[in-house]
């Protein structure tokens, strides 16, 4: 069983970052990159199924800027097999990149395709959902356990009420949340191994998808700053400006 | 313009969420039209049918129906979506299990979690965390959107729509619910809650989690939560988490209680009312979005603060 993976590099969890003056974005000079948490989350699946003998092959698939082969790099460093880049400088959004997966999953068939359940860059999450109805395919979002067997998927769903288990055929799509697994820290030596593995460049007027985006962004702007208030010194002072200033109880 | 509400509902009434979206489509403006798909769902259909700005409540009601399957409930929402300018959902795990199929199958753009309308094709949204807001216009015929429900207030009852029965699709049958384990609770919802306390790490354990904070939220009548690191290490289920990747929540006083306010925590919180932190670090950075700090040992002040309340 094939397993394709989308990852995605994105502006790295830890910085906090910066609306551009001129309110047309991000910004994005020198700021450190790095895959996707849920990506990785995703991978690091993906690689424990090969490890366990169910999957035969991982493929790492990327789509955006060239500097996505280091994305596809330290996936193949954490164990997937082959890389693809679809290669291209123009704005990805969901919809786009869900039509390039599906031209990947067409000529790849893979059995199993596990996504992120969302970047946390746009914080979309829409991808993994669209690649599955465009194959018509079953889903399983925001997943917390999957068990293979029998040709089909057993996956648990963290929901807003608790938790939900699906009986889903392959082939489908998984999306991941965060208590799926905890990815491993890719070893100096596997680093040097996933140098040499195989990744394939192309294009999406290769694939022929049309990756022209639907939303077009006016501004971006900053967030109504939310200024500290004070320190109280003690319950009795808390409890008295909870009911006589806030009135909030 | 004709707006289509898909109900977020458990058969028997609606999801508050439900209510909030119906908000949002007021705000764009048009015929609103809700659609209620379940099994034996009467009940939330007749509950759609009182909420003001609503002329349509279509029901679809089969067995099919009864889990609420991305696969099926798409089916069903692409066979009716002709005529549609509009189609909502709220921002919750339901909706954005399902609306990002239904667009891709329309092959239009999802625009996800709403915090604003500008107009009938100009939306704001929060990205990076809420770090930043982008506002977005739609080229798209059909407009694909989830709400993010604590951006918009709760829509009144007291209208009267008309009822109609719509078809089923057929059963796509890819897709099977083999369990669900909702947490039982008294306590009121953490979405719809006015009051929340909030644990995290500094807590210890579950156990001091459930003996400390769970007579604050009694007296309080609070609904409880916690933070990504308290879930993380077991001392709750998943669904208390507020957070980025867990609950958006924007009660009128939210206390954080041995939580130091990662980036991630506060985008789930920040736009709550009032905020109270207490943690034994005077620079935990909770302390820099809390309206009122009190640096301490929680094991003893929230105690007090039990106290206190009488």
């Amino acid at each position: 069983m094939k397993i394709l993976v989308p990852v995605k590099r994105v502006v790295d969890y830890n910085v906090k970052v910066r609306v551009k003056a001129d309110g047309s974005g991000i910004d994005l000079a020198n700021v450190k990159m790095s895959m996707n948490p849920f990506d990785e989350i995703a991978i690091e699946e993906a690689v424990r199924l090969k490890e366990a003998g169910i999957a035969t092959e991982v493929i790492a698939v990327s789509c955006g800027v060239t500097a996505c082969q280091e994305t596809l790099r330290t996936a193949m460093a954490i164990g997937a097999d082959r890389g693809i880049l679809v290669e291209t400088d123009v704005e990805l959004q969901p919809l786009a990149v869900a039509k390039l997966l599906q031209a990947l999953c067409v000529k790849e068939q893979p059995q199993l395709v596990i996504c992120g359940k969302q970047a946390i860059d746009d914080d979309a999450n829409q991808t993994g959902q669209m690649l599955a109805a465009l194959q018509n395919w079953p889903q399983a979002t925001f997943a917390s356990k999957v068990v293979i067997a029998n040709g089909k998927a057993s996956v648990t769903r963290e929901i807003d009420g608790g938790l939900e288990t699906l009986e889903i055929s392959l082939p489908a799509v998984v999306s991941t949340d965060l208590r799926l697994n905890e990815p491993r820290y890719a070893t100096l030596p596997n680093i040097m191994k996933a140098k040499k593995k195989p990744l394939e460049t192309v294009k999406p007027a290769d694939l022929g998808v049309d990756v022209t985006p639907r939303l077009t962004t006016l501004k971006v702007s900053e967030p109504p700053k939310r200024s500290a208030g004070i320190k109280v010194a003690d319950v009795a002072e808390l409890v008295n400006k909870l009911k006589n200033e806030a009135k909030v109880i | 313009m004709t707006i289509l509400v898909i109900a977020e509902h458990d058969q028997q009434s609606l999801k508050a969420a439900t209510l909030n979206t119906v908000t949002a489509a007021r705000k764009i403006g048009g015929d609103i039209h809700i659609l209620v798909a379940g099994s034996a769902c009467n009940a939330a259909a007749e509950q759609a049918a009182t909420l003001q700005g609503v002329s349509l409540v279509k029901v679809a009601d089969a067995a099919h129906y009864q889990s609420q399957t991305a696969e099926n409930l798409t089916a069903l929402i692409i066979a009716h979506a002709a005529g549609y300018s509009h189609i909502l959902a709220p921002a919750t795990t339901f909706g954005k299990n399902v609306m990002p199929r239904i667009a891709a199958l329309l092959d239009v753009g999802q625009i996800s979690e709403i915090t604003g309308v500008e107009s009938a094709d100009t939306f704001v949204r929060p990205i990076y965390a809420g770090n930043a807001l982008a506002t977005v216009k739609s080229a798209d015929s059909i407009k694909v959107i989830t709400v993010r429900t604590t951006a918009f207030d709760a829509v009144d009852a007291g209208n009267t729509a008309k009822i109609e029965s719509i078809s089923p699709a057929a059963d796509t049958a890819q897709s099977t619910l083999t369990h669900r384990e909702l947490t039982k609770s008294e306590r009121p919802e953490l979405g719809a809650a006015k009051i929340i306390v909030s644990g995290g790490r500094g807590l210890g354990s579950g156990e001091n989690y459930h003996t400390l904070l769970e007579p604050l939220a009694d007296k309080l009548g609070a609904a409880l939560g916690a933070s990504r690191a308290a879930v993380d290490a077991g001392f709750v289920p998943n669904d208390y988490q507020v957070g980025q990747t867990g609950k958006i929540v924007a009660p009128q006083l939210y206390l954080a209680v041995g939580i130091s306010g990662a980036i991630q925590h506060l985008a789930g919180m920040k736009e709550s009312k009032v905020i109270v932190a207490i943690n034994k670090d005077p620079d935990a950075p909770i302390f820099q979005v809390a309206d009122y700090g009190l640096v301490g040992d929680l094991f003893e002040i929230v105690p007090q603060l039990v106290n206190a309340l009488g």
